[in-house]
């Protein structure tokens, strides 16, 4: 009897906790950012067989070269790697030849500006980062290599749970699609600082220092696509999120072959157990 | 090891000169072959085998990488990104290495929870438990260090609050952080010292985890009956049949690994790190690895002074509280085979503890949950609550459980319960001579 009462006992203050902890997690809510979570684009390298789309690729990198690259260093980045991306190795060198880094010191120790070579990283816009800062409204624009990793908002609870199950990891590309589409003017009442623009989807705050970089018809596409801020937006996304990590389609076709042998490994390895321990007497 | 005799038997010639010499062949026959295991034991039990390769893993990728990375303060961050870009296989190496630390836990957690669901804990293995309870301080230390080395903003704030714990200890605090860190804030000499840390834990890591096998052969294992062997008839041959078993679980554990190194290799981890340390911008939200998230929700919890009541002295202020107690929540897993009254090994036989257990289970997920939400709100008045519980459950519930409970009426011998399971005749080979180990 005492053991009943006990166990209705338990099973009462397990619910009551279930009820407090759904309760007041819910309720408690901090001032977070962003106001907006981003919205979902479909991804070519989304997904267990996701591949980059080349085509893209190349678009956004005329967009990162045409717009971005203004502001943003693309430290982490090779010109050579551009072959990953569909460029010839002579393409290559001319891209490279069009940015001017410095040389190695000449026999008398002078040091002159020389055009790049395939082996070189993208030149800086800056020569320091407070030089970045100081032409920035004090803001040093991020270094784009890994942003597309750098930024993503908090899933929240339950979506990061079903996140394992739907393989999402495209936080990041979601974030500076929504981010590049999300400008407008402040809602009424609203009061911003000077010097910033409203943006709903941005990480850290109701705006940032960035003024909206993309426009209808900025960038000139030669394959037909078309020349809208939300197209620019996808493929300068894209882009970065290859940058971020150039391995991962790469990344995603090994484990492909991985899983297939694990789980033909494990199925013949269970087999064996089985036959095993049927051998053995009671 | 097993204290029984051996029925190793070299046959070859080189087998015999070598066992006249150094009977290494033979120790490794009597621990991993001829030794005796419960043949009931389930797919809990395959952990530790788990935890054996996960280590493994651990150590082979790390030592790669460290070929490759660079201590170095403005380099470091550079170095594992280069790491990823252009050594061969270096993407896969690195994520790799960074989920196997979290698998590694979530190997572990279930290492322990199966302990303490099964009472592996109590006599005669208490000092198998308290050696694995060191091990996991250990993975704890070379976790956290690890975390440090890719010099990204979440390693330097992480760093930064965890060496923080140290300066609350009264008299020697400050002057101990500062010894810890090789200067005034995590810098240089901090990343220098990680890095040499790092790599060295991990063998003493190895070293206590022989420790703990040994301990474990000299006992036996537990199983889910939590009855003592009784017979030959109790048990089997490690292999075939645990070798087989634990490969499986094994194989199948890795399948968990790879989809998370191939299709999820940021879950885990946090974005903030993948923007280079500075110490002059804090995160926002400084936020440990989920590993921890349980012990930082403890950490937090204490936000108040303890003193003398109606008098302004205060004894303990809530920094030093919050890391006694976060302290203290690792350090009673090493108590508990003296706090658990219980004379019934089993939750299968103990009808509250097993409710008890799983609600102790809950209160920990959901206290990792706080751990990961700021500091403020509601969210400390929960973490307070789900604190005291976390508490209770080792000072309060566990030791009046034992005394109070009814426990179920066990099987004479493991065989006779695996026999039942199987639905046969439950023939008990040995005449049962032995009762059951119950409450008087």
């Amino acid at each position: 009897m005492k053991e009943m009462n006990m166990k209705s006992f338990v099973a009462k203050l397990a619910g009551l906790v279930v009820v407090c902890a759904a309760v007041g997690l819910g309720s408690a809510q901090a001032a977070n950012y962003p106001k907006n979570k981003p919205r979902e684009q479909s991804w070519s390298f989304a997904g267990p067989f996701g591949k980059w789309d080349i085509g893209q690729l190349q678009r956004g990198f005329k967009i990162y070269r045409e717009v971005c690259a203004s502001c943003h260093s693309l430290d982490l980045v090779a010109f050579r790697d551009l072959e990953k991306i569909g460029y010839s190795p002579a393409q290559v060198k001319a891209i490279a030849a069009e940015y001017e880094v410095p040389s190695e010191p000449n026999a008398d120790g002078e040091v002159e500006d020389v055009p790049a070579k395939p082996a070189d990283r993208f030149p800086s816009p800056y020569a320091n980062v407070e030089e970045a800062a100081s032409a920035n409204n004090g803001a040093a624009p991020p270094d784009m290599s890994l942003l597309a990793k750098a930024r993503a908002p908090e899933r929240g609870f339950p979506t990061f749970v079903f996140d394992v199950f739907t393989m999402y990891a495209e936080n990041g590309p979601d974030y500076i699609y929504s981010l590049m589409t999300g400008y407008k003017d402040a809602p009424e009442g609203t009061k911003i600082e000077e010097g910033t623009h409203y943006n709903p989807y941005f990480i850290a705050g109701e705006a940032l220092a960035m003024a909206n970089p993309l426009s209808d018809d900025q960038v000139d596409y030669d394959d037909g696509t078309p020349q809208t801020v939300d197209q620019y937006a996808k493929d300068i996304s894209a882009f970065l999120m290859w940058t971020a990590e150039p391995g991962l389609v790469d990344r995603k076709r090994t484990g492909f072959m991985v899983m297939i042998f694990l789980i033909v490994f494990a199925g013949m390895l269970y087999m064996t157990k089985k036959k095993v321990w049927a051998g053995l007497k009671n | 090891m097993s204290g029984g005799h051996s029925s190793y038997q070299p046959t070859s010639g080189i087998g015999k000169w070598m066992d006249a010499r150094l009977p290494l062949p033979r120790l490794l026959y009597d621990s991993f072959v001829s030794y005796p295991v419960p043949r009931n034991l389930n797919t809990w039990y395959t952990f530790g085998g788990i935890l054996a390769l996960m280590l493994v893993s651990q150590i082979v990728t790390g030592i790669v990488l460290a070929m490759h990375y660079i201590p170095q303060v403005d380099q470091a961050f550079e170095s594992v990104h280069l790491i990823r870009r252009d050594v061969n296989g270096g993407n896969i190496l690195q994520i790799w290495h960074a989920v196997g630390a979290s698998m590694f836990f979530v190997a572990v957690y279930v290492h322990i929870f199966r302990g303490l669901y099964y009472g592996s804990y109590k006599a005669p293995r208490e000092v198998l438990w308290i050696l694995g309870v060191i091990i996991y301080l250990l993975m704890m230390a070379t976790a956290f260090m690890g975390y440090v080395l890719p010099w990204g903003q979440m390693s330097l704030w992480g760093a930064t609050v965890i060496t923080g714990f140290f300066s609350a200890i009264p008299l020697v605090g400050e002057g101990l952080q500062e010894f810890l860190l090789g200067g005034y804030a995590v810098g240089q000499p901090t990343l220098n010292r990680f890095f040499s840390l790092h790599y060295l834990l991990p063998f003493m890591i190895a070293g206590v985890v022989i420790l703990h096998v040994w301990a474990l052969h000299v006992t036996g294992q537990t199983n889910p009956t939590g009855i003592d062997v009784k017979s030959g008839q109790d048990t089997v041959a490690f292999t075939p049949y645990a070798t087989i078993k634990d490969a499986f679980a094994l194989v199948v554990f890795f399948i968990l690994f790879a989809y998370f190194i191939f299709y999820l290799p940021d879950y885990l981890g946090h974005a903030d790190n993948y923007i280079q340390a500075d110490s002059l911008k804090t995160p926002a939200h400084i936020v440990p690895e989920w590993y921890f998230l349980p012990f930082y929700a403890i950490l937090r919890a204490v936000t108040f002074n303890i003193g003398i009541p109606f008098t302004d002295i205060v004894l303990i202020d809530s920094k030093l509280g919050g890391v006694l107690a976060m302290f203290g929540s690792i350090a009673i897993l090493a108590f508990l085979p003296w706090l658990d009254t219980s004379r019934v090994r089993s939750a299968n036989y103990r009808p509250l503890y097993k409710q008890f257990f799983w609600l102790f289970v809950i209160v920990c997920i959901i206290l990792g949950y706080l751990g990961s939400r700021p500091a403020e709100g509601w969210y400390v008045i929960f973490s307070q609550i789900f604190t005291f519980w976390y508490f209770a459950h080792f000072l309060i519930i566990l030791p009046v459980l034992g005394l109070i409970e009814k426990p179920l009426p066990m099987p004479a011998s493991i065989t006779e319960a695996v026999l039942a399971k199987k639905g046969g005749a439950a023939s008990t080979p040995d005449g049962a001579a032995a009762a059951p180990e119950t409450k008087s």
